[in-house]
């Protein structure tokens, strides 16, 4: 795809090499580092593996569950990129989620007539201004986000169950043009999927192409010379929770038009799922590198995992062990990589003096 | 600290090198310390005197009970905290512990001391499997442990599906709720205590313990001083591990259940107390005392909540709002003060 199109030119510029092995080597480190295409080809191992086992796996109908059951993953480990990569954490996503669908079905209990737009609109902003909440203490307290989120995450989901109060809302209670949203198909595309494609496409080319953008980079790399070199550090920061939040909100509205059924429990626990694909995708855990595409596809690698165990007739119980083991991995093969990079970026500066 | 005296702001009871910025927080609150234990003394009387049965020897044995793992889990992390790291994944290994003596007990026929035994140097390797990822392959422990949160939490439920082992003998699981006679403090508060004093002595009176506080204010300027910082984390997360282990037991037998969801979430809990208790997420700053006082302030409140009919779920606002103003208000306190001082110093200038 357009990955290993960027990669041909570079290759070919460095066609004249004085030693083979040397280029060779620099490859497969080059191949190893984009994380999008080891991802990519993990992904395909898996499939593939699966689908030799039990060919119904890849029928339109289990691929179309796939790509449901991962949208949702996808939109928050995306808008969790956007956090990490300026060296903070979300841990309140998991919160806001459960917070805004609850928030959706009861606007609809109350107002019935509502059109779905409006449930949209309002869930985003909800889950926007959760996310301000986040900012405005971390900006207040100058405290790393990790200790503000767990506070949220707690508080968040707390005003959730006060407001429930045991409460369940049906899909009885929501317009079927609302629950429609969550199970139709364009092409046999889920809407949910292409929905997570968008919000994929646009803070993935945001982060590429912006110059606030990659100033979020710059803050997650050194914190103190981004604000030396005239970055604004706090707004940046308090926009990139703004934008989370909105985003879990986001999430929030989707959860709720494709499960129907919901209790203020709902999302309880994703905020660890969704950094393990965060990370597992090759968003540096301090800060400074990632990419949003990266984050999503492991947002589906993990989602994928889950589906492929069953079918491969693996105790499901193992599912949350191998994300546990993946992430371990992801983490160890970043710390190699960079260590020879570093290793072969210090020979190469002994060599010119 | 000499403008302190400026505000007549009390004196500081220890002149603990901290900077300006913090030395005039402690100056204005005494202690974080001091702070967290009026709040808990304040917290028992309103409860005592508003709340209905709070005050009775039977819920202050369930309140104990009921605080036993977050007390003994929040010892080792103070001390992981210090030096600037933390283990996500304690809850965890209480679940694979408890699974395993649950799953020991049912088919390896083995007496029910030696799986105890067994469960704790089992908690005491998944601790070093953390420390080996941690010091040995230099990656930052929010990540590993975060994994092995997963990884753990996963094999627990490998281990015993989600089925629940709940035939252990019944002198046993009496024995961990028994009370001292004549008393309502529970028995096992005996064990936290001296388990208390140990991690308070070690942490604030042995070089050991110094050396945790130099290691979280500057990793490499504790190298240098002579302190093998990777062998001393390293040994953290394996004690950390072992005490998860003893907790594991201690769940086991006081719901009389193995299950693979036990203690699921408690580890955020555990970093609520920590924080709470003024220990910085940072490093190198915190006490064992206010720790502990943390922990029983949040033990409190809940109890008390819950005598009072709250929904225990939404009860996490306590919780999370608590967490929030121990980081908050000491911070927008010290803003506040650095903006008179800096007001005051102007107008001499002005006039």
């Amino acid at each position: 795809m357009s990955l290993t199109d960027a990669g041909a030119p570079e290759r070919a510029a460095g066609n004249a090499p004085p030693d083979p092995d040397r280029q060779r080597r620099g490859l497969t480190e080059r191949l190893l580092a984009v994380r999008e295409l080891s991802l990519l080809i993990a992904l395909g191992l898996l499939v593939g593996v699966t689908a030799l086992r039990n060919d119904r796996f890849l029928s339109g109908q289990s691929i179309k569950d796939l790509l449901l059951g991962c949208a949702i993953l996808v939109i928050l480990a995306v808008g969790q990129t956007l956090v990490i990569v300026t060296r903070n954490v979300d841990l309140s996503v998991g919160s806001i989620l459960g917070l805004v669908a609850f928030a959706t079905g009861s606007l609809f209990l109350s107002a019935p007539g509502t059109p779905w737009p409006v449930a949209l609109v309002v869930g985003v902003a909800l889950g926007a201004l959760c996310g301000a909440v986040n900012g405005g203490l971390i900006a207040v307290a100058r405290v790393p986000a990790l200790v503000i989120t767990l506070g949220t995450l707690y508080a968040f989901r707390g005003v959730d169950y006060y407001w429930a109060s045991g409460r369940q809302i049906n899909a009885a209670d929501m317009p079927p043009s609302f629950l429609r949203l969550g199970n139709q198909t364009v092409l046999g595309v889920p809407v949910l999927f292409l929905v997570a494609l968008v919000v994929v496409a646009a803070v993935g080319f945001y982060l590429r192409s912006y110059r606030s953008g990659r100033e979020l980079y710059a803050i997650g790399s050194e914190p103190a010379a981004a604000r030396l070199s005239g970055i604004r550090v706090g707004r940046r920061v308090f926009a990139v929770f703004v934008a989370s939040g909105a985003l879990a909100g986001l999430a929030g509205v989707l959860y709720a038009a494709r499960f129907g059924t919901l209790d203020a429990a709902a999302g309880t626990g994703l905020e660890l799922q969704v950094v393990a694909a965060a990370v597992v995708g090759g968003v540096a855990i301090f800060g400074g590198s990632g990419s949003a595409y990266g984050a999503a596809l492991g947002a589906v690698l993990l989602t994928t995992i889950g589906s492929s165990l069953a079918v491969l007739r693996i105790d499901p119980f193992w599912q949350q062990a191998v994300v546990g083991a993946l992430i371990l991995a992801a983490i160890g093969l970043d710390r190699l990589l960079a260590l020879r990079v570093a290793a072969r970026l210090r020979g190469r500066s002994a060599h010119g003096a | 600290m000499a403008h302190d005296s400026l505000y007549a702001a009390p004196p500081t009871a220890e002149a603990e090198p901290g900077g300006g910025r913090l030395a005039s927080v402690r100056g204005l609150l005494g202690s974080w310390d001091a702070v967290i234990v009026a709040a808990l003394v304040v917290a028992v009387l309103v409860a005592s005197l508003t709340v209905e049965n709070f005050a009775t020897g039977r819920n202050a044995q369930f309140l104990l009970l009921d605080l036993m793992p977050l007390a003994l889990i929040a010892l080792p992390m103070t001390l992981i905290v210090i030096t600037g790291e933390i283990d996500l994944s304690v809850a965890s290994m209480v679940g694979l512990c408890s699974t395993l003596m649950g799953q020991l007990w049912l088919s390896s026929g083995l007496s029910l001391e030696l799986i105890c035994v067994l469960v704790v140097l089992l908690g005491a390797v998944l601790g070093a499997v953390n420390g080996l990822f941690v010091t040995g392959f230099g990656l930052p422990s929010l990540a590993v442990t975060i994994g092995t949160l997963a990884l753990y939490r996963g094999l627990s439920f490998v281990v015993l599906g989600d089925q629940a082992v709940a035939d252990f003998p019944a002198d046993w699981t009496a024995a961990v709720v028994r009370n001292i006679p004549g008393t309502s403090v529970p028995v096992m508060v005996v064990p936290l205590l001296v388990l208390a004093v140990i991690f308070g002595v070690v942490l604030h009176a042995t070089a050991a313990g110094r050396a945790l506080y130099a290691m979280g204010n500057n990793d490499q300027a504790a190298t240098f001083t002579g302190v093998s910082v990777a062998r001393t984390k390293f040994w953290l997360f394996v004690v950390s591990g072992a005490v998860c282990g003893l907790v594991g037991i201690f769940w086991t037998l006081r719901y009389a259940s193995a299950r693979g969801d036990n203690a699921t979430g408690l580890e955020l809990t555990v970093v609520t107390a920590v924080l709470l208790g003024g220990v910085s997420i940072f490093g190198g700053r915190g006490a064992l005392l206010g720790v502990v006082a943390g922990v029983l302030l949040l033990g409190v409140l809940r109890n008390a909540l819950q005598l009072a009919d709250v929904d225990a779920n939404a009860l996490t606002i306590v919780t999370g709002s608590l967490l929030i103003a121990s980081v908050v208000l000491p911070n927008a306190v010290a803003d506040i003060r650095a903006r008179l001082h800096r007001r005051r110093q102007r107008q001499p200038v002005a006039s």
